[in-house]
């Protein structure tokens, strides 16, 4: 299935200035009450990359993308966060480098107030000063990039689940963030529409060039976005060349009791002798 | 805002009194924190003023009705209840000023506020609530915008503002109730009601009437949007910050108003 074109303007500028890692987490521990959830996570997302982030349920895979945003704030360690570390950060400064992330909440967390347009067009109009012609416009390209234009004037409890993920996904994209953070984005969909929403972050990463951290349970999804890369002219994504596997920049990560146990590519996944990380891809 | 994770304990733990008591000092001093902070972003930009008209015609045209009919019963079984005592010192002509007094100074402050507290804290908390269950508040948070200023501040001046017109129509209203049964059940000439119930009320009165339903007004908000923004543990959560937003906000309500009225008194040199 091709996925539409999304006619913003470019991607993501990459500058001296912002070469910094994406992503910086050094000996990060959080706890709620006795149960250590996270114990001294350390990792790095180079800007440009998608990291997807693999665990059993409850090992703190959610908490990683709240604590990048600063929604949580560690117990110890540092991150540091498109140059800039947030764990040091006023949560009125945090709302500035916010506005160079977007985050796909994992059960979409739109507003049920607002209709499908209010909600992408969030940011813009908390902006002020842009008018609504424009706003309408780039509601409509970036609607049209996950192909429900048509959603314009309905609210968030008439749409499926798949629908909502994409609408949300739309809202995160609007603003052309230079850093993604997706919580389950397929999670509970079916493989077609799976399919359509791993291709449009596939399109995000090789096109637009910007960087994502993705928690996901599916391992076929982050096989796919490792084996598959975006083809521009046929507006598709397309497998790559037998011998050129891993040539996109994908990662993945595993967290085991609160420990990272694996951070690489899919060679290295695939060559693991970890007997937990064997069973776990099998 | 950072809200705190609170541990719920197990149903069969048992829970020491201290634990219990550092609790519920712990959610006091939270909830001044939290007052403190919707104040102060009444002076922070941005304001939200179109969120603060919406809430404003939700809080004070939505209570309209159940404030109208609150006030116009709670005015005629006064001037019933009233009128039964008077008769016996046969001054049952002072009905009016009995009903006056009684509903600008206290009835009507209180019993409108215990109302739009029983209509709005509940529908904050709830509204909130579901919000902070679903990830909406973190969300929101998330692209870029502050959920206190947002959504708390904008509730709490709009009750704030709305509660003061709302106890001016109860006492209107009540003293209607009044002279329905004056006039129907008591067979008193309504003007000598009027007269008698607008020449009883001093200066005093009115600005103890007219102070008091500022206050409530502030607790009504603030109580349903902090239970609401602390909801944890999905629709259950919900649930209960819901019934504890009512039920502090009504205790809260009466019990400032004792220490406020015994305040005014001492203020107002009134006996």
């Amino acid at each position: 299935m091709s996925a539409p074109t999304l006619p913003l303007d470019s991607a993501a500028v990459t500058t001296e200035e912002n070469s910094a890692p994406a992503i910086v987490f050094e000996d990060v521990a959080l706890a709620f009450g006795e149960n250590e959830v996270l114990r001294g996570v350390s990792f790095r997302l180079n800007r440009g990359e998608t990291k997807a982030l693999f665990g059993v349920a409850g090992s703190g895979k959610s908490l990683i993308l709240k604590l990048a945003i600063g929604l949580l704030r560690p117990d110890s360690g540092r991150i540091i966060v498109l140059g800039e570390d947030v764990t040091q950060m006023r949560e009125e400064d945090l709302f500035a480098l916010r506005a160079k992330v977007g985050m796909v909440f994992q059960e979409s967390a739109l507003f049920d107030s607002l209709s499908v347009r209010e909600n992408v067009a969030y940011r813009l109009m908390e902006e002020h000063g842009i008018y609504d012609d424009e706003i309408d416009r780039r509601v409509r390209e970036v609607l049209r990039f996950v192909e429900l234009e048509h959603t314009l004037d309905l609210n968030p409890a008439e749409l499926s689940g798949g629908m909502r993920r994409r609408v949300a996904i739309a809202r995160a994209l609007i603003t052309k963030p230079e850093l993604l953070l997706y919580d389950s984005p397929t999670g509970g969909l079916d493989p077609v529409t799976s399919n359509t929403i791993i291709e449009l972050i596939v399109k995000q990463r090789d096109v637009y060039k910007t960087s994502a951290l993705m928690v996901t349970h599916r391992l076929q999804d982050a096989f796919t976005m490792a084996t598959h890369q975006f083809d521009k002219q046929s507006n598709r994504m397309v497998p790559l060349p037998a011998g050129q596997r891993c040539e996109v920049p994908m990662s993945f990560l595993i967290l085991r009791d609160g420990k990272v146990i694996f951070d690489g590519d899919l060679r290295e996944l695939a060559d693991s002798t970890d007997e937990y990380i064997r069973e776990y891809i099998s | 805002m950072t809200v705190r994770s609170t541990r719920i304990p197990n149903r069969m733990e048992i829970t020491s009194p201290t634990y219990l008591a550092k609790e519920q000092v712990q959610t006091v001093q939270d909830y001044v924190l939290f007052s403190a902070h919707a104040v102060a972003n009444i002076f922070r930009k941005p304001r939200y003023f179109a969120d603060m008209l919406l809430q404003a015609d939700t809080i004070g045209v939505g209570s309209l009705p159940i404030v109208v009919l609150t006030g116009f019963f709670t005015g005629a079984v006064l001037a019933l209840q009233a009128s039964n005592t008077l008769e016996r010192f046969g001054s049952v002509t002072l009905v009016g000023q009995l009903v006056s007094t009684s509903m600008v100074r206290e009835l009507g402050p209180v019993l409108t506020s215990l109302m739009v507290a029983g209509r709005n804290s509940s529908g904050m908390a709830s509204e909130l609530g579901s919000m902070v269950v679903t990830e909406q508040i973190d969300a929101m948070r998330a692209l870029g915008t502050d959920p206190m200023k947002k959504l708390v501040t904008p509730r709490v001046t709009a009750t704030v503002f709305m509660l003061f017109f709302l106890t001016i129509i109860s006492d209107l209203v009540g003293l209607t109730g009044g002279l329905f049964i004056a006039k129907v059940l008591l067979r008193l000439d309504a003007r000598q009601y009027w007269s008698n119930a607008w020449e009883t009320l001093v200066f005093q009165d009115i600005f103890m009437g007219l102070a008091k339903p500022v206050l409530f007004g502030f607790i009504i908000a603030t109580i349903g949007c902090f239970y609401g923004m602390n909801a944890r543990g999905g629709t259950q959560g919900v649930g209960r910050a819901t019934t504890q937003a009512v039920v502090a906000a009504s205790v809260m309500i009466l019990a400032f108003d004792l220490l406020v009225t015994r305040f005014l008194m001492a203020v107002l040199s009134l006996n």
